[in-house]
């Protein structure tokens, strides 16, 4: 896969403040790239630099092998976006709001394909109601819909399912999908649902502070090699003991519940131990999940070490 | 950019606030019509009590003319508010929705962005203008009639047959736009700034009320900068019911105003240009 976007040693700073440190990484064309951080680690700044909103302090962006700084309009020619919360014009309708996009984005619509592409993010129906009317959900469709107007190649998404339902996550999370894999488009999406990165990233990155402190396929990003491994028996205290007696004594973490930390290859070796002596397994559940790791990079470091040495 | 500017205009005229400003022109020409309709013998009384003992005016002074007259004297002080509402909120108003984003990430120059939003502002004002004009000058003209204009001047007062009037007022309705659109283009350049309406307008209305100020003001010191400040240039529009019409005169006038127009949507466009787009 060739690449789409490609971010080289970027940095923001307002004043004394440094909002985006050194950030370089490139995403594929037709991937779906997750973009983790917690508030304020800089994501939005990023993104903002990404769209031209802001311009960096340093460094260099280049979108459909372009540089944004002197190909602005052909990179936004093929660009859509959502930045942070709907911004859409509040006294006007839907199908208003949509026209005016259209027409921005250098595309000739006419208002059957308006309410078209109302009908795909079904508000179809809303289509001559004022935005001010909408719930948070009908609004973010018609973000999107706007964003989409153009038919972009890049998409780019900046907290997308904020203040939305579940039935409205979902939906753009199947939107998301869609979009990937049914049309090729790629998408840039940053969040803090953890577990819907979890669910659409093809790859992804973590920054914190600014900087970037970890990258890659998600399916490797979540398949480190220690795993917290959690147990439930029908006798805990008499498990325990057993395990203090072996040599899985090394691998407990926690007494309350029952937590190892092992390899994930010997969690079959760990089932076949308990078995033998006799102790009635009811549940094993590995926890480390998309958010204890992204957690675990962002409140402190001590995995970043780790984590470079054994993926960049 | 001519699609840019029916964009504008569209949203312009889609806000609520851009009436408000119609409505308030449209509130005082009736009141001030009314008012001389009912008790305006009394107001023409009071103004030639000074020159009553030295000669007699026959005829319809009260006409359409000179009400229209005394209303553009009355309203060409607050309509600068009125443009200030929709300029202060162009930028500024985007970007307290959020709207500014979506318009910076659009195939489109911030320059092209910006100066269609200025002449939209500039073609609200002119539309603005000629509402007052239709409704100011027609409408005093279908109440009161026709006759000659008596323009009172603090030395003197001049008679200007009602032949020899209509192309003056054509020629103020202008030179009034172009006072306007200087308004415009200042509230415009302080929208670039902020992230709410509200500060520009206030801005541009406290530098409009300051130079004012020292406009009127005759100490030798503010005098010397006079010839610079815009608002010393604005009311030229009364030159033009001089006679004869000082047209050196008028014409300076008319130039430092395009050269303020120019510097205030220059510095605006400089300003947006390297703006980070943070709301």
């Amino acid at each position: 896969m060739s690449e789409l976007i490609h971010v080289e040693s970027l940095s923001k700073k307002f004043g004394g403040i440094t909002a985006v440190d050194d950030l370089s990484f490139f995403v594929s064309r037709g991937e779906v790239y997750g973009f983790l951080g917690q508030n304020r680690a800089g994501k939005s700044t990023t993104i903002r630099m990404l769209l031209t909103l802001i311009k960096p302090s340093d460094g260099a962006i280049h979108i459909f092998g372009k540089n944004i700084g002197t190909h602005r309009k052909d990179i936004l020619q093929k660009t859509g976006a959502i930045i942070e919360k709907r911004d859409l014009y509040q006294y006007l309708t839907a199908f208003q709001n949509l026209a005016i996009i259209s027409k921005l984005s250098g595309v000739r619509c006419t208002q059957k394909q308006l309410i078209l592409q109302l009908e795909k993010v079904g508000i179809a129906e809303r289509a001559h109601s004022k935005v001010k009317t909408f719930s948070q959900g009908m609004k973010q469709r018609l973000g999107i819909a706007c964003a989409l107007i153009h038919n972009p190649e890049l998409i780019i998404l900046d907290e997308p399912t904020n203040g939305l339902d579940p039935q409205g996550i979902a939906d753009v999370r199947n939107l998301i999908l869609h979009l990937s894999k049914q049309e090729g488009k790629t998408i840039f999406v940053s969040s803090h649902l953890l577990s819907e990165i979890e669910l659409i990233a093809d790859s992804m990155l973590i920054i914190d502070k600014g900087r970037k402190v970890a990258e890659g396929k998600v399916k490797d990003l979540l398949n480190p090699a220690d795993t917290l491994v959690q147990i439930e028996t029908a006798n805990n205290e008499m498990t325990r003991r057993v395990l203090q007696q072996s040599q899985w004594i090394h691998s407990i973490q926690h007494s309350e519940p029952i937590t190892l930390k092992m390899h994930k290859k010997e969690i079959p070796s760990l089932v076949k131990f308990l078995i033998e002596q006799n102790v009635e397994l009811l549940s094993i559940q590995p926890k480390h999940s998309l958010e204890d790791y992204f957690l675990s990079l962002t409140t402190s470091n001590q995995y970043v070490a780790a984590y470079k040495n054994r993926t960049l | 950019m001519w699609q840019l500017i029916k964009i504008e205009l569209f949203k312009i005229f889609r806000k609520p606030r851009t009436y408000i400003a119609f409505a308030a022109i449209a509130a005082i020409i009736f009141f001030v019509q009314l008012a001389f309709y009912i008790d305006g013998e009394k107001y023409v009384s009071f103004m030639m009590a000074s020159v009553e003992g030295s000669f007699t005016l026959e005829g319809n002074m009260m006409n359409g003319y000179f009400i229209f007259f005394i209303i553009l004297q009355t309203l060409l002080v607050h309509v600068p508010l009125l443009i200030s509402l929709v300029a202060g909120d162009m930028i500024a108003g985007e970007a307290n929705m959020g709207t500014l984003r979506l318009l910076v990430t659009k195939p489109v120059s911030r320059a092209s962005l910006l100066l269609g939003k200025f002449w939209a502002t500039s073609i609200y004002t002119i539309l603005l203008l000629s509402f007052m004009a239709i409704l100011g000058l027609f409408g005093s003209i279908l109440l009161f009639g026709t006759s000659d204009l008596v323009v009172f001047k603090s030395d003197k007062l001049l008679l200007i047959d009602k032949g020899d009037i209509m192309w003056r007022y054509f020629a103020a309705y202008g030179f009034a736009a172009l006072s306007m659109i200087t308004v415009a283009s200042l509230a415009f350049l302080f929208s670039v700034f902020a992230e709410n309406s509200i500060g520009p307008i206030i801005a541009a209305m406290s530098v409009i009320v300051l130079f004012t100020i020292l406009t009127t003001m005759d100490i030798p010191l503010f005098n010397s900068i006079k010839p610079y400040l815009f608002t010393n240039h604005m009311l030229n529009w009364k030159g033009f019911f001089d006679r004869p019409v000082d047209t050196g005169e008028v014409l300076k006038s008319a130039l430092v105003l395009i050269g303020h127009i120019f510097f205030f949507v220059s510095l605006s466009l400089y300003i947006f240009q390297k703006k980070d787009v943070l709301s």
